[in-house]
């Protein structure tokens, strides 16, 4: 078995040479380099990600009386370096499994190990108050996804909390935030193997069933999932009451309007006051542009003005051949 | 006078139906709220029709470049370097004064030259500039995947939309001056009885 030094000093390689990864935060308008963090249970953590931290593992077999390869359970494989970068990046693995896990082989009857779900942690805290894990565990509650939980729906199922990172508010790459955001929908709803995890509902195909949606590359590009299956809540920070297919937006004006509902999904941590330049819901402008929702009022009152103008020539001119006629 | 040949009406009453729901199925699109509105056409159904229409639309500019070529009609859009600003002077002032006064038109429909020195500096703008920017900032905006990402730094799909909503905006202007202009004939129809039969009708105003 690899010492845990060599694992160290691979770590320590494999994030001096990560590009850095600068994050703008939107709430506080600061740089963050986040490639700057060291784990104060690094050395700790190693212990477990020398197996799960990639594909294969090697352990001492004491019966054979030498060394086995074997392969990891790709569910059970936790990249080191998307942990260092996700939220629970500060924790020890111990501080949500069993102590137990430190001796391998690991005991079976650990696999029966009760999973804490978000609230457990982040509920009844003022410390993350300001998130409204409560009332994200409500719409979660009121949610199509709530209905699954018998068969094992858990919060985990959208955020793995070994690799999960808040995106939207910290991005400044909306386009990415876009795309990490919809794989975790896609990681169910295009992958059967998970989705049959869950249901006995027959394979979806997510392109045909969005036949309907005119240039459909590009919504996908440029909104998440979430904007047309979940309610706008204002009061939360990303909605979590995902609506039945029923009830998802299909009307275009919906976006496709001044009073854009991505206003208060999408865009919503943006400042209203950014890159407005006369433009209504300009914001939406700095990543994308969206049909309806962004007018130009200076080229709306110019194209008014010379519309005016036109129809005060022709009147005057319509007057003086009436005038005219009379006249003859 | 016979002046406007069968495949010139054909292309000419295409034209006005397919630029006719283009503005009213853009307008739709640009001006659009939440609430269905009873002057606009509902967003979808706007956005399916423009596109529809957009294509025919290029084929029909095809034919009418096409015809152009081979045809002498071409001729009529042809700019005349020579006394050009003193003769788009006269037609003005005609229009503006002369007309009013009973003068006679400065530059008298005839087969060589169906065009007033306004109209076919109108004409060309429209139809050599205008259409062709609209045509391919709206293919732009059909295929948003072709369209650059940034352009100095500004968002290539906002600057294929301005100048397709500005080019389209120059358009509705032009048809409406067009149409005012066509009831100035010898009588207020007489030149939209010439585009459907083809024969102009001679003492124009």
């Amino acid at each position: 078995m690899r010492s845990v030094k060599s694992w160290l000093l691979i770590l320590a390689l494999l994030i001096s040479v990560r590009p850095v990864a600068v994050g703008f935060n939107r709430e506080g308008s600061s740089l963050q380099d986040t490639s700057a963090f060291v784990s104060p249970f690094l050395g700790q953590n190693e212990r477990c990600f020398k197996c799960h931290g990639q594909g294969i593992f090697e352990y001492t077999n004491a019966n054979l009386g030498r060394q086995v390869k074997a392969l990891m359970f790709s569910e059970k494989i936790i990249d080191r370096i998307d942990f260092y970068d996700s939220n629970h990046k500060s924790f020890s693995c111990t501080d949500c499994h069993s102590e137990d896990y430190t001796a391998f082989p690991h005991d079976g009857k650990l696999r029966m190990e009760q999973q804490y779900n978000c609230i457990d942690c982040h509920g009844g805290d003022e410390k993350f108050a300001k998130y409204s894990f409560e009332a994200i565990e409500a719409e979660y509650q009121a949610s199509v996804h709530f209905k699954l939980e018998e068969g094992g729906f858990t919060c985990w199922k959208c955020h793995d909390p070994h690799v999960y990172k808040i995106s939207v508010r910290n991005s400044n790459n909306l386009k990415e935030t876009i795309l990490y955001d919809n794989n975790i929908c896609l990681n169910c709803h295009a992958d059967f193997s998970h989705f049959q995890l869950l249901t006995d509902r027959d394979e979806i195909n997510i392109l045909a069933k969005h036949d309907w949606l005119p240039n459909q590359s590009s919504h996908f590009k440029s909104v998440r999932c979430i904007e047309c299956h979940s309610e706008v809540n204002n009061d939360i920070p990303v909605s979590h009451l995902i609506n039945p297919k029923e009830k998802a937006v299909r009307k275009c004006n919906e976006c496709h309007s001044q009073n854009s509902l991505l206003m208060s999904s999408l865009y919503k941590f943006e400042s209203k006051e950014q890159r407005k330049d006369g433009f209504f819901n300009g914001i939406i402008m700095n990543e994308s542009y969206v049909i309806g929702a962004n007018r130009n009022e200076y080229l709306n009152i110019f194209s008014l003005i010379i519309f005016g103008f036109v129809i005060l020539i022709i009147s005057g001119h319509i007057f003086f051949r009436l005038t005219r006629k009379k006249n003859k | 006078m016979y002046l406007y040949p069968v495949w010139v009406r054909l292309w000419h009453v295409f034209n006005a139906v397919l630029i006719l729901i283009l503005i009213i199925t853009g307008i739709s699109m640009q001006y659009t709220g939440k609430a269905e509105s009873a002057l606009l056409v509902g967003f979808a159904r706007a956005v399916k029709w423009h596109n529809i229409t957009a294509i025919i639309l290029i084929f029909n500019y095809v034919f009418f470049v096409v015809g152009n070529i081979l045809t002498a009609n071409g001729k009529y859009y042809m700019i005349e370097k020579r006394n050009f600003f003193s003769d788009l002077l006269k037609q003005l002032k005609y229009y503006s004064w002369g007309m009013f006064r009973g003068e006679k038109h400065p530059f008298p429909v005839s087969i060589e030259r169906k065009f007033n020195p306004l109209q076919r500096i109108s004409y060309v703008l429209a139809m050599y500039v205008a259409l062709p920017l609209l045509i391919i900032s709206g293919l732009g905006l059909l295929f948003p995947e072709t369209v650059i990402n940034r352009f100095f730094g500004i968002s290539g799909l906002i600057i294929t939309d301005i100048l397709h909503i500005t080019m389209g905006f120059c358009l509705s202007v032009f048809l409406i001056v067009h149409i005012y202009t066509c009831t100035l004939g010898a009588r207020p129809f007489s030149l939209f009885r010439g585009i459907i039969t083809g024969y102009h009708e001679s003492d124009e105003h």
